[in-house]
């Protein structure tokens, strides 16, 4: 669905160098990036600010010229086929809108009817699951410049689906959004991604939308990808561990030591303990724990993923 | 909960032409539609549209009175009259001003939205610019001429040809001015910022469109060389001579006919710099 070969963009920055020389500088944005994204799947997009995600967007949905390199999406080349790409492609940019202030909803949203020539039985039935999935009814009728962030971005949503797009893209789609409204769009898109008919291509600065949404990881820094894959295999790659806390009957002893687990704290008078777990079941740590000193309460804790994706961006991608 | 419906539109290949017009007129409809928001912007703008009529058309009777033969470049009073009061109306149809839309969302990047939809982005704006011009012609045309009517004798056009012929006038004079002021826009793709073309264009528009005077004042071969070499005169010059009648009935119609190259040439000049724009676009912003 969505092909990318060795994907390059440069930028030509002007640079102050001396009273009236400007020095010219080549940025890359994006550096080679290759990337195969098949029909249905869900892939997020992250990086540090200035990774190259953006760009990278606008490359694929024929906005920006790429300096070289290959992209294909939907079969069509996005640059010079971009009003056919158009057509079945959808884009959500959390940054902007692509509905028009003055006018209400209701009327954008006849407008994108004609404008992608959408039969009107289609749009209808499109229109009302929209509404009916993202609560839309109570405004639309209002001007879109009087509507709140949540609320424009449910309209986005929809307007960036009326036309049945094949490929879904969205950049930080839930950026600025309440908790109430973030989820109500993290459970539409996941909705949208469980009929495996849209391809979503989804960038984010927020891991939560990720790991409710997305199988697949594509990480990205400097211009270039650094991880391609599950969020478990960037744990595995990383080391990410899951952890045991536990509540004890009696004080840790000194020196004590469980298999297959790392004591990485001791609180309350050596009450609490936490371990990193090194092995994948926690069986054997915990019976150990239970036999030696007893166990009045205990949890394990997943993996944080933004603990792991901070190592990544500081570590510079190594 | 139903699921949604994600498959590929088929799209109806047949009579590819009837559906573009129809995405056109619903196009002008939005446009129309985004102006009539504004209804105390539309009532602040006659007033002053009125007001400013009164000084010009004081200035410009005085002009006739000076003159001591009743005629001042080839108008008489009374078509002088007409032509600043039909001028006050026509201003914002025109949209001579104030349209900086499209230097704006390149400004902020908003343009990348345009460029993702299947329509290319110069008929969209015209289409919408019409629709601004068809709302301007319903709601600003008519007061100030009604004003200049109730306190101006004014003239009274007596051929038949020349209310259509006016009519014609202003569509195309509607389409040059899009054409420039998408160029003068359009600017800002390369400089981020097209204040100072706008400004530019502002001036120029009002001194060489014949807003501020009679183009006609000036000696011939100025006047034939602006109108022939620019499309300032075919902005509202040209619609008001028609309506004024100032020429006789070969020279009102080719005035029309020079208009219509001007569309042309206008909306030529504003695609290609919308496809060169698009080689080298940076959209603004994360």
């Amino acid at each position: 669905m969505i092909e990318l070969q060795d994907l390059r963009k440069d930028f030509t920055v002007r640079v102050k160098a001396g009273r009236l020389r400007r020095e010219k500088r080549v940025v890359t944005a994006v550096d080679g990036v290759s990337l195969r994204i098949d029909r249905g799947e869900m892939v997020g997009y992250i990086g540090p600010n200035g990774a190259g995600k953006s760009t990278t967007l606008k490359m694929l949905t024929g906005v920006l010229m790429p300096s070289a390199g290959e992209v294909s999406v939907c079969g069509l080349a996005p640059v010079p086929q971009r009003t056919r790409l158009a057509l079945r492609i959808g884009v959500v940019f959390g940054q902007r809108s692509q509905l028009w202030w003055d006018l209400p909803l209701r009327e954008s949203f006849a407008l994108l009817r004609h404008i992608y020539r959408v039969p009107s039985a289609d749009h209808e039935a499109r229109l009302r699951r929209c509404r009916a999935l993202l609560d839309l009814d109570a405004f639309l009728d209002t001007p879109v410049r009087q509507l709140s962030l949540g609320q424009r971005m449910r309209g986005e949503l929809t307007a960036a689906l009326l036309h049945g797009p094949e490929v879904l893209f969205l950049d930080e789609p839930t950026i600025g959004l309440d908790v109430v409204s973030k989820q109500a769009v993290r459970a539409f898109l996941a909705e949208l991604g469980a009929t495996g008919d849209v391809t979503l291509v989804l960038t984010t600065h927020d891991l939560a939308d990720i790991e409710r949404l997305c199988e697949r990881l594509v990480v990205i820094d400097h211009g270039r990808v650094v991880h391609d894959g599950t969020i478990e295999a960037l744990h595995e790659r990383y080391g990410s561990r899951r952890t045991l806390v536990a509540d004890l009957e009696r004080p840790l002893p000194e020196n004590f030591t469980l298999p297959g687990a790392v004591l990485t704290s001791v609180e309350a008078g050596r009450h609490r303990v936490t371990f990193a777990l090194e092995s994948a079941g926690a069986g054997a740590a915990v019976a150990g724990l239970v036999s030696a000193v007893g166990v009045r309460d205990l949890s394990l804790l997943e993996p944080d993923i933004e603990d792991v994706v901070a190592r990544l961006y500081a570590g510079g991608g190594a | 909960m139903d699921r949604i419906d994600a498959r590929v539109l088929t799209i109806s290949r047949l009579r590819p032409f009837r559906s573009s017009a129809t995405t056109f007129g619903v196009l002008i409809g939005s446009g129309f539609r985004r102006y009539s928001t504004y209804r105390q912007a539309t009532i602040a703008g006659s007033f002053t549209n009125i007001v400013f009529g009164f000084l010009r058309c004081y200035v410009l009777l005085a002009v006739v009175a000076g003159t001591g033969t009743q005629r001042a470049a080839g108008y008489d009073a009374e078509q002088l009259a007409t032509y600043v009061w039909v001028g006050q109306g026509l201003l914002a149809v025109i949209g001579l001003w104030g349209w900086t839309e499209l230097a704006e969302r390149i400004r902020t990047g908003d343009i990348a939205a345009d460029l993702l939809r299947p329509v290319a982005p110069v008929p969209a704006y015209l289409a919408a610019d019409l629709g601004r011009a068809l709302h301007a012609m319903l709601t600003r045309f008519g007061p100030p001429l009604l004003a200049g009517a109730v306190f101006f004798p004014l003239h009274v056009p007596s051929r038949w040809q020349t209310v259509p012929l006016f009519l014609l006038s202003v569509v195309l004079a509607v389409v040059i001015c899009f054409g420039c002021r998408y160029v003068v826009n359009a600017t800002a793709y390369w400089l981020h910022d097209a204040r100072g073309p706008i400004m530019l264009w502002t001036l120029g528009a009002g001194v060489l469109g014949g807003l501020y005077f009679p183009l006609r004042l000036l000696p011939e071969w100025m006047t034939v060389t602006l109108w022939l070499g620019t499309p300032m005169p075919s902005l509202l010059q040209a619609p008001l001579d028609v309506i004024a009648e100032r020429d006789p009935p070969g020279l009102q119609a080719g005035l029309v006919g020079v208009q219509a190259c001007w569309a042309v040439l206008a909306l030529s000049l504003a695609a290609l710099v919308q496809r060169r724009a698009e080689r080298k676009l940076v959209v603004q912003g994360g």
